[in-house]
This record gives structure tokens, sequence and C-alpha cells, in this order.
């Protein structure tokens, strides 16, 4: 590495106008903490007015914005580009490349996620109030009965849209044409796998959402009826093209962080992943199902007989890679030699908890039964073990595995386990007894309930209100790190870890792999 | 006892053992209900629920055994074995055979949900924001139509009393349907799209606004079953329930000719003109139930404008009473004209100009409706 590489520019210029995947998927990072923050705030105004029956603190329809805004700022705010932010730190330095094949369109996507999100969030403060008709935001309530500020709304779904399209693109590009050579596709740690799959579905499905939402604006704004059956057209045909997004959205959430997962538990056991490539093979499955199995969300629409068999058999089949995944991930832990450093706690969590959150999936496959939890506390409980014990705490392993690479700097590992436990205790005490209350009939998105659910509601509250303060000691943790942490000059970091990003030093350097690294040819896979 | 049986009685004892005792009065798993289909359903999601607990104590127990036998702290020589084609086709075809099991069963259920033939009642059931609409339909005779709005007065939603037994589940006029008698619902929107759930008869389908959906529900034994609506429409979606009486065929046809001497009784009764004291009593009344939610306890407004100083319950009467029964298109200001009787009409109209400071000293009777609608 010769002397003539220069580091970052200085003061802001750096990063309004970097094209350095590192720098740019801090941004990332440090962005969607502050969306995991905002959506929290949110989720901790619904906790607190729903700790008790009656009506305490706001209004039902301003309850309902904090729904809706809880649910689009933690899925395209928070998880969404926090693993673009994984992915622009770790992909050039896992494949070998000198940097992302698009810089300066990475530098465009990412800075466009900011305005998008302002716009949102200023709709709280419009006549009329913010969006209230849910992250799924159904028609008519979401076009003919919608306050004026869903155009404002629309606006910024475009605008996240554009930025992960963009984004994925990049990733494309990136995996396909800046592998180091000898990195063949089936030698790629399977974080790259996951997101190169991921990447895919989003150029798939990012513009049938853009086009939903177009759709709306046309119906609200200039006389059409597409959602609407006075003019000839059907708010059904709403949902299928929202949930034709919707459902592989999800797969586009959990998918990186079936990557994390499977460089993590790997590391921690000290051996490898037992199956690499049905791990593969799985996640191609998974995602391909993903685009079959959209209107098992709308069971209870209707739908004619035929339909509602076809998509409970393809529904039901996703257990079986989700499956493969699961058994892989505890027979890598068979007979390995384990440590319980906070990566691996987080990443044994996610195990146990995703688990769970697959089971009642099945449960709710089973169209049947699905007329009785459907839209109950029951769907909101599997929603959340599967979003947050998934993917976020999937996002917070990760965090923490790889931040001594990044900053050079040790977390506190006390804190840290301390931070698991926590959360661990909190997100079931929050989300467990839902389940309960779902299966006895509580709907969700009910700002007040009848006097049944109520003991099981407090509960709720108070693991919510747990859960969300220990997300301050993870913030504290991690500034804390990178202010005065303990020094790593170590490359390897963990003693197990596999992967070029391992090879390199501690903490990267600005620019890494300007060389190509030399593959050897049968690597141990992450 | 069959193998299934053994282990739904299984699967009962350890739900029943999860809650601590203090909570032993919280419901923690579905109703079977009070009908074949419910119990058909519930079955269904034991043996389901079962596998999975199953499955997952041989998943979680090899994990857990893992953990506290395979530690480095312990010493344990990690193990490098990978990748078996063996092992990966077994755990995707026993899995796959497992859910062909589960399929089986799901399948003749969800058909049976489906069966809608031979309906001995049809009910059209009507989403309104923020109400329910029933309208028996009658093969023979005139139909009987009514709304069922939430009982449950504001004093107990804002806690400044304290909340009854049925607190948010509470009707002022419950739907009653016979028992042992196949009813249908046709299931419909006025506005958005809401969904009528009652899980002890286990009925739960959308009501879309333009379309008709179709459910049926067979009840077995005479009772009060309580539901609500389960699709997000709008600020007080969390406040139109559903109550259902389900009653003897006798006692249902007494109740329904019952209805019918209503209605007569209704139109003879707006050809009768009230008191001011009777049409305020009356009014107060309409207004909690029909206008509050959206024009405040106080006429000060929310979702639509404010009543108290309002230059329409101030002004001209004709064009009051026009927005009361038409509405207002394109504004969450609905046509109360079909809702509401015409004597309810007046004494709500009457209480608007006269309470909240609007002291116009107007008096508007059950005939000045009868005949503005007639224009």
């Amino acid at each position: 590495m010769g002397d003539h590489h220069h580091g970052p520019a200085k003061g802001l210029s750096r990063w309004l106008f970097t094209t350095n995947h590192k720098d740019i998927g801090t941004m990332y990072l440090w962005f969607s903490f502050a969306m995991f923050i905002l959506g929290g705030t949110f989720a901790m105004i619904i906790r607190a007015e729903l700790f008790q029956p009656g009506m305490q603190l706001v209004e039902p329809g301003f309850f309902n914005q904090m729904t809706t805004l809880h649910g689009l700022v933690m899925v395209f705010g928070a998880i969404m580009p926090s693993f673009v932010g994984l992915a622009n730190w770790l992909i050039p330095m896992m494949i070998g490349a000198p940097d992302m094949a698009l810089p300066r369109m990475n530098n465009w996507s990412f800075w466009i996620l900011p305005p998008g999100f302002l716009m949102l969030a200023s709709t709280l403060f419009m006549e009329g109030g913010a969006p209230a008709f849910g992250w799924t935001f159904y028609a008519p309530l979401s076009t003919t009965y919608a306050a004026p500020s869903v155009t404002f709304f629309i606006f910024a779904i475009h605008v996240l849209g554009i930025s992960s399209i963009m984004g994925s693109i990049n990733i494309i590009a990136t995996i396909m044409n800046m592998r180091a050579p000898g990195m063949t596709y089936m030698k790629m740690p399977l974080f790259v796998w996951t997101w190169f799959i991921t990447a895919f579905l989003l150029v798939a499905v990012m513009p049938v959402l853009a086009g939903a939402v177009t759709m709306m604006l046309m119906d609200i704004h200039f006389g059409t009826s597409f959602f609407s059956a006075a003019g000839g057209g059907d708010p059904v045909l709403f949902q299928h093209i929202f949930w034709f997004f919707g459902h592989p959205e999800v797969y586009i959430i959990i998918l990186p962080a079936f990557g994390v997962v499977s460089q993590v538990i790997p590391a921690f056991s000290r051996k490898p992943l037992f199956g690499y490539a049905s791990m593969v093979y799985a996640t191609a499955a998974i995602a391909i199902l993903s685009f079959v199995v959209w209107a098992h969300h709308m069971y209870t629409v209707g739908m004619p007989v035929a339909g509602e068999l076809f998509f409970m058999y393809a529904t039901m089949l996703i257990a079986v890679p989700t499956g493969v995944k699961v058994f892989n991930w505890v027979s890598t832990m068979w007979r390995g030699a384990l440590s319980f450093e906070t990566p691996m706690l987080f990443s044994i969590g996610f195990l146990v908890l995703f688990t769970i959150g697959g089971f009642t999936g099945l449960m709710l496959s089973i169209a049947p039964a699905d007329f009785q939890y459907h839209d109950t506390y029951f769907v909101v409980a599997h929603f959340h073990y599967v979003m947050v014990a998934g993917a976020v705490f999937s996002m917070t392993s990760a965090v923490y595995f790889w931040l001594p690479k990044w900053t050079g700097r040790m977390y506190n590992e006390t804190m840290g386990k301390v931070h698991f436990w926590i959360s661990f205790v909190g997100f079931n005490v929050t989300f467990f007894p839902q389940h309960f209350v779902g299966l006895a009939g509580m709907p969700r998105r009910v700002p007040d309930y009848a006097l049944q659910f109520a003991d099981f509601n407090m509960m709720s509250s108070i693991g919510a209100f747990v859960y969300g303060a220990s997300q301050i000691m993870f913030l504290y943790n991690v500034i804390a790190t990178i202010v005065s942490g303990e020094k790593v000059s170590d490359e390897q970091v963990w003693d197990g870890a596999e992967g070029l990003e391992w090879t390199l030093p501690t903490p990267a350097p600005y620019h890494t792999f300007e060389v190509p690294p030399k593959i050897e040819a049968t690597p141990a896979h992450g | 006892m069959s193998i299934k049986k053994c282990l739904m009685n299984a699967g009962a004892v350890v739900l029943s053992a999860l809650p601590i005792a203090a909570l032993a009065q919280n419901q923690v798993n579905m109703s079977p209900g009070v009908t074949r289909v419910g119990a058909e359903i519930y079955d269904l999601h034991m043996l389901i629920m079962i596998i999975c607990i199953v499955i997952g104590i041989g998943v979680f127990g090899v994990m857990l055994y893992s953990i506290v036998y395979h530690r480095k702290s312990k010493g344990f020589e990690p193990s490098q074995f990978h990748e078996s084609t063996k092992v990966e086709i077994a755990w995707t075809v026993v899995p796959f055979l497992i859910l062909i099991g589960m399929a089986v069963p799901a399948t003749s259920t969800l058909l049976e949900v489906y069966d809608n033939d031979d309906a001995e009642l049809d009910i059209l059931v009507t989403g309104h924001q923020w109400k329910w609409r029933y309208e028996y339909l009658n093969a023979d005779g005139e139909n009987v139509t009514f709304f069922s709005n939430l009982a449950t007065p504001q004093e107990e939603i804002y806690n400044s009393e304290a909340k009854g037994e049925h607190y948010l589940l509470e009707v002022d006029e419950p739907l009653v349907i016979p028992v042992d008698t196949k009813v249908r619902f046709l299931i419909t929107a006025n506005d958005v799209i809401h969904s009528w759930w009652v899980p002890e008869i286990a009925v739960k389908r959308d009501a879309i606004p333009g379309f008709i959906n179709e459910a049926w529900s067979k009840v077995e034994q005479e009772g009060i079953y309580r539901g609500q609506c389960t699709e997000l429409c709008g600020s007080y979606h969390g406040f139109m329930p559903i109550v259902v009486h389900a009653v003897s065929q006798d006692e249902f046809q007494g109740w329904m000719s019952a209805k019918r001497a209503d209605k007569e009784a209704q139109v003879a009764a707006s050809s009768v003109d009230l008191s001011l004291e009777a049409l305020m009593t009356e009014g107060e009344s309409v207004y909690n139930t029909s206008c509050l939610a959206c024009h405040g306890a106080q006429g000060e407004g929310g979702v639509g404008n404010a009543i108290a100083g309002s230059s329409i319950a101030m002004g001209d009467l004709g064009m009051h009473l026009d927005v009361g029964i038409k509405g207002v298109a394109g504004t969450a200001m609905q046509a109360f004209g079909a809702q509401l009787t015409d004597v309810e009409m007046a004494a709500v109209i009457t209480y608007q100009r006269n309470a909240f400071g609007n002291n116009t000293g107007d008096v508007v009777q059950p005939s000045d409706v009868a005949q503005h609608k007639q224009g």
C-alpha cells in the first residue's frame, strides 16, 4: 500500500460528498438508529395509552397516527436502512473489493433518505394530523377518508423507494462485478449471499409499492377510481398490490438478518456452518416462495375458496426452507466450543425467538384458523417476534460483532451482556402476553380495550418500557466504545471468526483491498 | 382416547399452567365457541400448536444441551463436521410430510367455512363509521332494520365513572338470531373497510364498500356473544362492538313481531307533537350515541365541526335538517335520514339548536322531519 492515499476530507463535506462505502455505511447506521429511537418513542406512547383500559393520554385519532408512524418508521427508517448500512460496510470487505461498484449513487441513495423522513415526520404538524390508516394504508381509509397530509406520505414513500432501489442496484452490481479473483459465488460469505438475494427482491417489489401509492395519488387528486367500487374499482385490489410488495418486504427485512446470524454462530461455535450450500438454496427458496404467498394477509377479504387453498398451501411450504435454516444453525452449535460474548447472545436470542415467531407464522398460515387470528394481537405478537427478535436482535448482534473491526476499540462486554438480558426479558414480557390477549379476542390497532385484557396489557406495557430503556444503554455502550473503548489491534478480533474482513488491519483503514486479496483454494465459509 | 385427543388435553394442561396464579381469570387461549365450525377451528388450532410445541421442545432441547455441555469454558474441543446431504434431505422431507398432515384437516375445515348454501335466515350486515347496521332480509313481509351503537358512556371511557362489566363490548341494540338455524351474513360497508368478528360464533369477514361478502354460522347454544370490528376503520375503530343474542326459535319469532310492531308505532309516533322537554331528553341520548364521537361532548367539534355556536345549528332550519338527513358529501358527516327515526331526528335537531349555548328556542317536531324528507 503506497503513501499516496488520501484520508477522508475534513468537516461536514466529508459526510455530504463522501463516496466511501465505510462513511456511507456509518451514516446509514446512525440514521437508522435515530429512526429506531423515534419509532420507539411512538411505541412508548402507544404502550402508555394501553397501560390501562380507558382513554388517558391521547385521543383515538392521534393513537392511530402513532401506530401508523411507528410501523412506517420502524420498517422503512430503522430496519431497512440499518441493514443497508451493514451491507455498505461489509460487502466490499467480505468479497475483497475496494468499494461499492457505484459510489456516487451510493451517496445519493443515502442522502435522499433524511429529506424523505423529514417529509413524513412533518405530517405530524399538519392540519388534520399525520397518516392514521396503519402502515398497511388500506384504501379507501387512506384515500377518500384520509387527512390531506396523505399526499406528503405518498411522496415520502416514493423517496424511500427510490433510495432502496438505488441501494439494491448498487449491491447487485458490486457483488456481480467486484469480487476478488477466486471469490466464486459459492465461496461468498452467507451475509453477502442473503443480501444478494434481498437486493433482487427489493428491485422487484419496490416499484410495485410505488405503483400502489401512485394509484392512491390519482384517486385522491385526479378523480380516478382504482380503489373505489363507485367508479368501477376495488378496494381489495389495493390489498393485492400492497401485499405483493408487502410479503417479499418481510423477507427483505429478515434475510440479511439470517446472513448476520450465519456469520456469528459459527464464529462463537468455533465450527464451520453445518450446511453452507443448503443455506444458500434455502434462502433462494424462501425468496421465490415469497412472491406467491401474498394473499395470506387477506384470508378474510372474501377470496374464492380455490384462492384460499392455493395461498394456504404455498404459505405452509415456507416452513420447509425456514426449518432447514433453523436446523442448520442448531447443528452448527452442536459439538462446537461455544462461548457467549454479546454478539453470540443476541444471535442465540434471535434463534430462539425467531423460531417461536416461525411457529406462530405456521399457525397463521392455516386459513380456517386465521379467521380467528386475523387482525388480533396474536398477529401483533407474531410479527414482533420476527421483526424485533428477528431483525433487530440480529442487527444488534452485528453491531457488537463488527464494532471492534470498525472502530479498533472493544465495547464493554459486561454492559453488552446486561443489555442482552434486559432486552431478552423485556421483549418477552412485552410480546408473549400479546399471544394470549389475541387468542382471547383483542383486535389490533385499538386505543382502548375491554376489561378482561387489562392485566396482560399492563404487563406488555411494563415490558415495553424496560425494552425501550435498555436501548439507551446500547447507545451509551456504542458511544463509549468509539470515544474511549479499550484499543484492539488484533486483526482477528474474535478467535473463531472467518472471512476476508478479519484479515484486514483493526481498525479497518479508510481504503481497503485496493489490491485484490488472494483467495485460498478452499476457504472455510463464514 | 385417540392420540389427537391425548395431545390436546396435554396441550390444555400446559396452557393452563402457563399464567401465574394471580392471572388465573385471564383467558389465554382461543374459545371453541358455540358452533361446530368454531369447535373444528379450535381443534385445528390446538393440533398445530401442539405439533409446534413438540418440535420446539426438540429443537430447543438440542440447543440447550449444546449450550450447557459444548462450552469452550469447559474445554470442549470443537468437532469440525459439516455438510451432509442425507441429513439435509431428511430435515426437508420430514417437515414436508408433517405439513401434509396439517393441510388435510385444514382443507376440510376451510371447505366447511365456505359452505354458504341452504341458509334459513339472511342478515345484511353493513359497517358504518363507527356502528353496525343490521337488516333481516325477510322473504315474507317487510325487512327489519336497525343500527347497533356502542352503549358504553363517554364518562366510563374517559375514566370519570367506574367501568362496567362489559366495558366497550355493549351496544344499545344487539343482533338477535335463533339457535340451531343456519344464519347467513351478507357483509358489506358504507364507507371504509370494516370487519365483522364474533369469536364465539366463529365468523370474521371483511366488510368492503361496494362488495358483499358471505359468511354463516349455526349457533348451538343460547347466550350473549360479543365481538368487535377487526379492520382499522378510522378514529373510533375500537368503539364499534358487536353483540349477538342467540335465542330460541320461539323467542326469535316473538322478537321479530315486536320489532315490526315497533316500526308501526314509530310511524304513528311521528304524527304526534312532543314537548320541548321531551325532545331535549330524547335528543341528548341520540346526540350521545350518534353525534358525540365527532362533534364532542360539549358540541366543541373534533373530527366534525363544532356545533356550539355553529352557523348551521343556529341558522336556517331547512339547511340544518338537510345536513342531518342527507349528510355532507365528501366528509365524514353521514346521512342520518335512514339511521334515525323521525322522532329521533326531530329530537336531536331540537337538542342541537338549544344545547351548548345555542339558545334558539326552536322546536322541531317529527312531522317537520317527515315533511322535509318529502321535500
